[in-house]
This record gives structure tokens, C-alpha cells and sequence, in this order.
């Protein structure tokens, strides 16, 4: 039987590897979208579990809000990074430095 | 019943209305030759909205099963960020205009921006203040690289947006953890479980994370790494902005779940509060030391005004929320005035943000070099002025609630920090001869610089009713 603790580990755990794919990532702009994606997946596999477990819909219902906020977040990245591509000719991490910090 | 719901949020729903249809308007009608008609009219509304919304009465009400609360303290908040928006959409028009900026979405996309900040404000479950909270944040992330072709403004965009989600994520992580252990997402709920004291490990791990996500979006220390990179590179008006309404709405959203969810464990969150103003506040007075550009400045003036308002935070009690209301109004004005005439700030048509081009900038303006210098010396917090009654409440307020240590190192932070601010009058008023700043500015700007610095002088007398209205809305939420 794959109880709620299952569910909570396993989303635990692509939560972790999102937040590390964001610090971690030196290499591309486009791992970091991923990362964040799966962040937010993260989060959904949390509130279904739960919302199962409760007996309780309305974590499902937060969960579709989510779904749509991640895509509407997607796409102003991209658009963001497409504008940055632009200007720099690159969408490495390490070129994201013209100012400091 | 839902025509009652709808009266609730009707000021939201006509501003996004106002918006979408605004956003077809200039699709259709000219593009960006009808953005100074937009400006104006967003501002109009902004402005209508808030003395509608200010003078529409006490009491307070929900709607949506609970989901939105109106209330004094939200009515405080909500009439700000609108008047704030609207400054500095007004102010920033000229400047638009003079470098080539000047696009028809820039005031819609501040509108939806707001709509996002109202609900914010109003949220009472953690739904709805997600859905505020990223209505804002997408519109900020668009407008911080609204410059498209110009390689700071993308970057600030990027690093904006890849924090930001960053920090809605770890947000959202604790909203799923306190609707897991709390079992429902309305605050109304959850502070019924947590409350008097008692509270599960999940719902503490759910109040943390909550809390990380919120400290990313009032920039506090240690959360704050996008706060100078996104000033500096954005527009500049789009920093004024910034600056302005989305602090003082993300503080109210901050309250709102500390308070309304959360208001029966505040030993559990007010040493983490404690902590996050310590250290922002020295770390802003400290590293705005070796920034000579004035918009990196104003950023970690930033970081550190929000150490001294979440200070009040701290301290969990009714006066504590009236300070941090003072305090963050005070707060705003500054910067609305502090930012019009950073707006001006040009030398042969070119924008500079160089704090050394001020020099002897009191021979060719003296008018304009007062104005800046009370707005300065208002920033650090010197006696005469308004912004040291901020820092007196925050500080009694802490001091009331036990937390002296707190206030003490807020009173040294804020020495080292006049540092800086004192340093632009030195500037200003004796400097070396060079070649200094010309400063271009519109009608609209130079109201908003001189009413912002009479506002410092003047509201000595009775802080013009403000401290009336926030103890309103403290004890509207706090109880």
C-alpha cells in the first residue's frame, strides 16, 4: 500500500532537486525554467496527496490554479529570455553578470 | 450570495477590467501615440478607486466563502498602493517620453500589477493569496525589462523572474504543508488549528517556508541577492514603482498571514521576524556605503527601511502593526518624492544615476537641493522630520513587546546608514567644481518631489491623521 508519507517523500525530493537545479546549474538558462517547473510539480504532487488524504477536493482545485499560474510563468520567461537572447547572443547562466551581485 | 460577493471586490474587478479593455484599446487604437491618454486615465482611476475605497466606511466583511476579506486593514493598504501607482506612473510619464519608453502597456501593465497587490491585501486563504501574489509578480517581471532592447533591463528581467519564481515556489511548498496539516486552506481554518500556542511540526515547517517566500518579496536580508540588480537595471521609473506600492503590499500580505493564519503561535514566528530585520537592517546600512550609483543606493535603502518594518512585525502586537502601517506609509512618500527627482536626473539628454554628478548641485537648482536635501535627511531619519516618528513608533513598539536588543541595534544601524544619505547632501552642497547634473523635470515631478518633502516637514504636526487611520487597521487585524 503507498501511503501519504510516499507521496510527501517522493515530492520532497523533486522539490529539493529543483531548488539544487537552480544553485547548482551553471551551464543554461533553459535547466533553470526546468527546475522551477519542476518545483511547482513538486508542490502539486504535495496538495493531491493531501487533498486525497483528506478527503478534501480543495487541494485539487489549488492544484489547477497552480498548473495554469506555471504556465503563464513559463511563458513570460521564455519571452524574457528571448528578449535577453537578443541582447547578449547567449543564454548561458555565467553571461547573466553584467551587473554585479 | 454572489451579486454581495461581487460588491465586495467591485474596485478590483473594475481595474482589471479597466485594464484588459485599456490593452485593447491601444492595440487597436495607435498603438503607442495613445499611452499618454492611458497614463492619465489609469492614474484617474487609481486616484478614484482610492478615495472611493478610503472614504467608503468602517466595518469590514468576506466574500467567496471567506476567500477575500475587506477590512480596515486592507482599506489602508489598498488606498496607498493606489495612490502610490498612480504617483509614480504620472511622475515617470515625462521621463518616458524624453528616452524613448513611452508605450501604451507600461501604465496597464502597473494596473493589473495593483489589481494583483489589492487582492493581496485582502487575501484570507492561501489561494487567493497565491493567485494575488503571482498577478503581481508576472506583471513586475514583464515591466522590469520593458527596456527590450537594452542588455540591463533583459538581465534585470531574468534575474528577476528566476528569483521570483524561485521564492514562489518555497511559498507555495508551505501553503501545501499547512493545507496538509491544517487540513483546509482558509486562514479562518488554520488559525483555529494553530492555535494558543500548540502547533504541529508540519504546520511550523509550512510557516517557515511561507515565510521564506514572503521575505524574497519584501527583499529582507538574507533574501534579498535580486534587490540591487533589479533596481539598477531597470527603467527607472519601473524602480520607482518598485520601490513604492509592491513593498507596502507584500508587508500587507506578510501581516495578513501572520496575523490573520497564524496570530495564536506569534512566539513561533516572532524570533524569525527578529532575525530577518537584524540582519537587514545592518546589511543595508552597511553595503549602501560603497555604491556610488544612486539607484543600487536606494535599493539597499530599501533593504534596510524594511528591517526597521518588519521590526514592528516582531514585535506581534496592535501597536507594532500600527507602526509598521506608519512607518511603511512614510516609507512610500519618501520614495515616491526621493525617486521623482532621480527620474530628472539627465546630463545632455542621457539619463545618469551616478551619485558624484550631483555636485554643486545646489548653485544651479537651490530649490530642487532642498527638496532632496529633507527628503535625505528624512531617509536617514533625522529628529525634525517625519521618518524619525516612523522609527520612534517601530522602536517603542519594539521595546513595548520585550525586544530592546532589537531596538538597539536598529537605532545603531540607523546611524551608520545616515551615513550614505548625508553623503548626497555633502555632494549636493559641497562638492567639487565639475560638471554636473541638469535636472529635467515635468510638472507632475516637481509636485510630487515638493509635496513629498513638504510632507516631511509638515506632518510633524499630526502626521496628517495617518497614525488615526493605522491603529484602524491594526486593530482591525490584529484581535
Amino acid at each position: 500500500m503507498v501511503g501519504l508519507e510516499n507521496y510527501l517523500a517522493v515530492a520532497a525530493g523533486l522539490f529539493v532537486i529543483g531548488v539544487f537545479g537552480l544553485f547548482l546549474n551553471r551551464k543554461n538558462v533553459i535547466i533553470l525554467l526546468m527546475s522551477i517547473e519542476l518545483m511547482l510539480l513538486a508542490v502539486n504532487i504535495n496538495m493531491v496527496a493531501f487533498s486525497s488524504y483528506l478527503g478534501d477536493l480543495v487541494g485539487q482545485i489549488f492544484t489547477m490554479f497552480i498548473l495554469t499560474v506555471a504556465a503563464a510563468e513559463a511563458a513570460i520567461g521564455l519571452a524574457i529570455l528571448v528578449c535577453f537572447f537578443r541582447n547578449r547572443g547567449t543564454i548561458d547562466v555565467e553571461d547573466v553578470n553584467v551587473m554585479k551581485g | 450570495m454572489t451579486s454581495a460577493d461581487f460588491t465586495l471586490v467591485l474596485p478590483e474587478v473594475i481595474l482589471a477590467v479597466f485594464a484588459m479593455g485599456a490593452l485593447l484599446f491601444g492595440v487597436y487604437g495607435g498603438k503607442d501615440k495613445t499611452a499618454p491618454i492611458l497614463t492619465w486615465t489609469t492614474a484617474g482611476l487609481m486616484v478614484a478607486l482610492g478615495a472611493w475605497i478610503g472614504l467608503s466606511g468602517e466595518g469590514s466583511g468576506s466574500a467567496f466563502g471567506g476567500m477575500i476579506v475587506n477590512d480596515g486593514f486592507a482599506r489602508f493598504a489598498k488606498v496607498t498602493v493606489l495612490l502610490s501607482a498612480a504617483a509614480v506612473i504620472l511622475m515617470s510619464e515625462s521621463y518616458m517620453e524624453r528616452h524613448g519608453l513611452l508605450r501604451f502597456e507600461y501604465p496597464l501593465i502597473i494596473a493589473l500589477a495593483t489589481v494583483g497587490m489589492m487582492v493581496m491585501v485582502s487575501a484570507a486563504d492561501l489561494m487567493t493569496l497565491y493567485m494575488g501574489l503571482e498577478l503581481q509578480s508576472l506583471s513586475l517581471y514583464v515591466v522590469a525589462s520593458l527596456r527590450r532592447d537594452s542588455v540591463k533591463s533583459t538581465e534585470a528581467g531574468l534575474k528577476y523572474f528566476v528569483l521570483g519564481a524561485l521564492s514562489s515556489g518555497l511559498l507555495l511548498y508551505g501553503a501545501s504543508l499547512v493545507y496538509g496539516f491544517a487540513g483546509t486552506t482558509l486562514f479562518a481554518g488554520i488559525i483555529e488549528v494553530a492555535g494558543e500556542g500548540e502547533i504541529s511540526l508540519g504546520l511550523l515547517f509550512g510557516l517557515v517556508f511561507l515565510i521564506t517566500g514572503l521575505a524574497f518579496k519584501v527583499s529582507a536580508v538574507p533574501f534579498h541577492m535580486w534587490t540591487p540588480d533589479v533596481y539598477e537595471g531597470s527603467p527607472t521609473p519601473v524602480t520607482a514603482f518598485f520601490a513604492a506600492a509592491p513593498k507596502m503590499a507584500a508587508m500587507g500580505l506578510l501581516a495578513r498571514v501572520l496575523f490573520d493564519a497564524f496570530g495564536g503561535v506569534s512566539a513561533e514566528w516572532s524570533q524569525v521576524l527578529a532575525l530577518l530585520s537584524l540582519v537587514s537592517m545592518f546589511l543595508g546600512a552597511i553595503a549602501a556605503i560603497g555604491q556610488r550609483n544612486i539607484k543600487r543606493l536606494m535599493a539597499y535603502s530599501s533593504i534596510a527601511h524594511m528591517g526597521f518594518a518588519l521590526m514592528g512585525l516582531a514585535a506581534g502586537t496592535v501597536a507594532g502593526v500600527q507602526a509598521m502601517l506608519i512607518y511603511m506609509v512614510i516609507y512610500v512618500t519618501m520614495n515616491v518624492g526621493t525617486f521623482a527627482f532621480i527620474l530628472s536626473m539627465e546630463r545632455d539628454g542621457q539619463p545618469v544615476t551616478d551619485i558624484d554628478s550631483l555636485r554643486q548641485f545646489s548653485k544651479t537648482e537651490p530649490l530642487k537641493a532642498l527638496a532632496v536635501l529633507v527628503l535625505m535627511f528624512s531617509l536617514a531619519g533625522v529628529p525634525p522630520l517625519v521618518s524619525f516618528f516612523g522609527k520612534f513608533y517601530v522602536l517603542t513598539a519594539a521595546v513595548d513587546a520585550g525586544l530592546a536588543w532589537l531596538a538597539i541595534a536598529g537605532v545603531i544601524a540607523s546611524v551608520i546608514g545616515a551615513f550614505y544619505y548625508l553623503r548626497i547632501v555633502y555632494f549636493m552642497y559641497f562638492g567639487d567644481e565639475g560638471e554636473g547634473v541638469q535636472s529635467a523635470m515635468s510638472p507632475v515631478a516637481w509636485v510630487c518631489l515638493m509635496a513629498s518633502a513638504g510632507i516631511m516637514v509638515l506632518g510633524v504636526i499630526n502626521l496628517f491623521g495617518v497614525g488615526g487611520a493605522a491603529m484602524a487597521a491594526a486593530s482591525a487585524l490584529v484581535n
